[in-house]
């Protein structure tokens, strides 16, 4: 029998390694499309849009009216779609792949927060609606309180700040009217090496003098230093627990009541709660107001700028200040509390930070998430965020160094250096190489306080897997780091670009476009 | 002139009363690439210990500390322009502000070259 085989011949013809190939035409590599600037795509001929012609006016803004064009880019619809599609194929996203940024809980985000928050009745509201048409949501706000004060074991919660620093300055806000309150103005505020950044921004945003507390060599607070520091002009003691080193502060207990024998406060960064939700509550450890990052915690989507949500637990001694506005409960009816009252909660608010109740697509979302977990798959939240960072951490400490591996377990994410790498390796090369092998890189650099460092937050959702796929990578990387491979250096080599200038960019940054030819023109 | 260091690894060349203080050459190895330097004011003064100016590399934003009480009497204006002059030649041009010194005890303490040498060997 014969057989018409012209054009589709069946043997496959040898081909040459993937980086033999010759480069194409186009610049594109299949799958992998270049793209330009969408000023350099678009042309003033071009419009997305048919306007009617517009109707002759006279102009009331005299010499004033521009007379040039103001060079926006003509696009089609097909073309503005195709460019921004083409972009975003390029990026790396949580719904791609794992994504161990450190100090940011890139978890899977439940479809189900979605479906909830896209229901007609939430995501169509009015934020000025009258109260009693919108019950229901004000609902979701208190039991969300609820919940949020029932798990931290604190006496309230301000739901008000949009964002975990935001939340940092709700808190010490509350501090310092309560210091003010009874005639107290202490001007310092103690942040040891190991919280995050933020903390002693919001300090100094708020007016205090921040002051550093060494860490111990198992990287924990020290707790001597602090107690030595501690006195009549400190205002508060802010603590990121767990800190920034992956490890809970045991003596959590011990600084909260050294703070408040001091006359002090002690304000809590809670943006790492997800590794103790369930297991431990931070009112039982004297803390006074702790931001929650519902965004991280209670899993909303928040990657490349997404909107955050930071409600503050407070204590007894700092509910009177908390800002408005506040949902109660009376009777049947859900009411927005907008004004100081009477009662003990709202005494002597320290005034409004937004113009409204909140983030309410985050409340609908991390309601729709603690719901679907219950108090034991809250509980399981931490378990695993915990079990998967030690897991990480035991499966690479015999490559890469692991400077607070003797302290114990970690929390939620495993800390590297990169004590060890061969002579002119370094984190960044590391990094750029696991953009070779398919991840967005760990937080490197950060804390300060260990060199090189590596931060890897794998996140509970994280399957075991996946976390051997991501250690196998890792683990590949380093050692290679460690043998001195050269080619590593050159990292990325898949990438749509390769390894950028990071020096030139930040010494000479060019943030405009200009027109080639006109720039030309001008020269 | 004698030159004093500190363990936060800052230099400082005392001549009379004005002191000219930068980061040590040890400093900027770990710091990386210098994008950006801060500088104080003339006539900002400070207390020993304080904030004086703010070097970031690609890496890290550092604080550079005031390594005795003064008043700046002048700040390098080239690193806000140049601040890889602080990679190229930290101990010299790479300057950060000089001060005029209100208490010249402060720098009792501080380290000769030598002994910053055997400090900084021993990190």
């Amino acid at each position: 029998m014969t057989m018409m085989r012209e054009g589709r011949p069946t043997t496959p013809v040898p081909v040459k390694e993937a980086h033999m190939a010759p480069a194409t035409a186009t610049g594109n590599r299949a799958l992998m499309l270049e793209e330009a600037l969408i000023f350099e795509i678009g042309s003033t001929g071009t419009t997305g849009v048919d306007f009617g012609e517009i109707p002759p006016v006279a102009s009331r803004i005299g010499n004033l009216a521009r007379t040039d064009s103001i060079g926006l880019p003509g696009l089609s619809e097909q073309e503005t779609v195709r460019h921004y599609t083409r972009l975003s194929r390029q990026n790396y996203a949580i719904d791609l792949g794992l994504f161990p940024l450190g100090s940011c809980t890139m978890k899977h985000n439940p479809r189900l927060n979605e479906k909830v928050a896209r229901m007609p009745g939430f995501a169509d509201l009015h934020p000025l609606a009258p109260q009693s048409t919108v019950q229901g949501a004000l609902a979701v706000i208190h039991e969300l309180a609820q919940w949020l004060v029932t798990l931290t074991g604190m006496h309230s919660v301000a739901m008000s700040p949009k964002a975990g620093a935001h939340g940092e300055l709700c808190g010490l806000l509350a501090i310092r009217a309560a210091l003010e309150a009874r005639g107290d103005a202490r001007s310092v505020v103690l942040v040891p090496e190991s919280a995050h950044g933020t903390n002693p921004a919001t300090a100094a945003f708020c007016g205090y003098k921040v002051e550093d507390i060494p860490a111990t060599p198992d990287g924990r607070v020290d707790l001597e230093a602090l107690k030595g520091r501690l006195g009549p002009d400190v205002a508060a003691v802010m603590i990121t627990n767990p800190n920034t080193c992956g490890l809970f502060e045991r003596e959590m207990k011990t600084i909260s009541d050294a703070v408040h024998a001091a006359g002090a406060f002690v304000y809590c960064d809670g943006a790492n709660f997800n590794a103790i939700v369930g297991r431990v509550r931070p009112g039982d450890l004297g803390v006074d107001a702790m931001h929650i990052n519902l965004h991280k915690t209670f899993s909303t989507p928040h990657g490349g700028g997404g909107p955050g949500s930071g409600p503050v637990v407070l204590s007894q001694a700092l509910t009177p200040f908390a800002p408005l506005p506040f949902v109660e409960r009376k009777g049947d009816q859900f009411v927005l509390v907008e004004e100081e009252t009477a009662e003990q909660h709202h005494r002597s608010t320290f005034g409004r930070m937004v113009a409204f109740h909140g983030q309410m697509g985050m409340f609908t979302r991390a309601l729709a998430y603690i719901l679907s977990h219950g108090a034991d798959g809250l509980r399981q939240v931490a378990s695993d965020a915990v079990l998967n960072a030690n897991y990480i951490l035991r499966s690479l400490d015999d490559v890469l160094d692991a400077p607070f591996g003797a302290s114990g377990p970690c929390m939620h994410e495993a800390l590297f250096s990169d004590k060890g790498l061969a002579e002119g390796f370094t984190t960044l090369d590391i990094a750029k190489g696991l953009i070779d092998e398919g991840f967005h890189p760990m937080t490197m650099y950060f804390p300060l306080v260990v060199h090189g460092a590596m931060l890897v937050e794998p996140t509970e959702t994280e399957s075991k897997a996946a976390l051997d796929q991501f250690i196998m990578a890792l683990r590949s990387l380093a050692e290679r780091a460690k043998a001195g491979d050269e080619a590593l250096k050159g990292a990325p080599y898949h990438a749509p670009r390769r390894r950028l200038d990071e020096t030139l960019a930040a010494r000479k940054p060019v943030l405009t476009w200009a027109d080639p030819a006109l720039a030309q023109a001008a020269e | 002139m004698s030159r004093y260091f500190t363990e936060e690894h800052e230099w400082i060349d005392v001549e009379d009363e004005i002191a000219t203080v930068g980061i040590t050459d040890y400093a900027q190895e770990q710091l990386g690439d210098i994008v950006f330097v801060e500088l104080p004011v003339e006539g900002a003064t400070f207390d020993k210990g304080d904030d004086a100016a703010v070097v970031e590399s690609v890496k890290a934003a550092s604080d550079v500390y005031a390594p005795i009480s003064g008043e700046v009497v002048e700040a390098n204006g080239a690193l806000e322009d140049e601040p890889a002059l602080v990679n190229s030649d930290a101990e010299e041009d790479g300057w950060f502000f000089k001060l005029r010194i209100t208490d010249a005890s402060e720098l009792e303490g501080l380290m000769n070259e030598a002994a910053y040498k055997k400090f900084v060997a021993s990190l």
